[in-house]
């Protein structure tokens, strides 16, 4: 059998991609997530009567230790198998990304296991993050002296 | 109202991050990092602060959001101390996010053992 032939074959028997079955997952869980912050939002609002602004950051902490806890209790990634960007893609994926790779540290200690590994993955969201605002930030504030 | 606003951009944004993951070969993580930049760059023009007026939550929990806060919080220092306020405010609205991330997940690892 030669080459051509073979990947004929191998191709026709890969595994269908499910794009729309995935991204309709994506969708529902993740605007999932979108109300339950729009929930905690509206809940503080009313309950310590703050403004919207200062409600925000709460409502993040509040997700952040769920999905902390969510992770630790091992549900968060049989959830992230099925929903794929709808879990990675809110803050609330952050939090599982630094807590899961915390855990895989656990066996080398607090200090070169645990502290160590916790950036491992959510390091580089940092690292862009701030890259990015930096260069953005200083063009913003090179062209602001010209208008 | 503010639910289904919340869940529809929520969701929307989701949706093109799978559709992505599905038809190239870019990890999570590239997914998530280039999220951070458009989410940076959208604040250039304070178009995300409209985004965040119209859908509440939905606009304010995706990685975008992260992207946004860091540059928000660059510039408004950078009325006060120039340039080097580029460096001072960075953190400024994103605080509440990454310490919490880092306490709770420390706080989980010391506490939960490990299931993968």
């Amino acid at each position: 059998m030669d080459e051509k032939k073979y990947n004929q074959i191998a191709e026709e028997l890969k595994p269908k991609k499910q794009v729309f079955k995935h991204t309709l997952y994506a969708f529902l869980i993740g605007g999932a997530i979108g109300a339950i912050g729009e929930f905690f939002l509206e809940l503080y609002q009313n309950l310590f009567s703050i403004s919207e602004k200062d409600a925000g950051p709460i409502m993040i902490i509040t997700l952040v230790l769920i999905a902390a806890i969510l992770t630790g209790l091992g549900i968060y990634d049989r959830l992230g198998n099925i929903a794929g960007a709808g879990s990675f893609i809110p803050i609330t994926g952050f939090s599982n990304a630094m807590t899961s790779c915390a855990l895989d540290g656990k066996t080398e200690g607090l200090v070169t296991g645990v502290a160590a590994n916790i950036f491992k993955l959510g390091g580089a969201v940092i690292t862009f993050g701030i890259v990015a605002s930096f260069i953005l930030g200083g063009l913003r504030y090179v062209v602001s002296f010209f208008i | 109202m503010n639910y289904i606003m919340s869940f529809l951009f929520c969701g929307f944004v989701c949706a093109v991050a799978q559709l992505i993951y599905e038809y190239t070969k870019l990890t999570p993580g590239h997914i998530t990092c280039s999220f951070v930049v458009v989410g940076a760059f959208l604040d250039l023009f304070h178009f995300y602060d409209q985004l965040i007026k119209i859908f509440h939550a939905g606009a304010m929990l995706p990685i975008t959001s992260f992207g946004h806060s860091l540059m928000h919080g660059a510039m408004h220092m950078t009325k006060e101390y120039g340039v080097f306020g580029l460096a001072m405010g960075m953190f400024d609205l994103t605080a509440a996010g990454i310490s919490s991330a880092i306490l709770f997940a420390f706080f989980v690892a010391v506490i939960f053992k490990s299931r993968s």
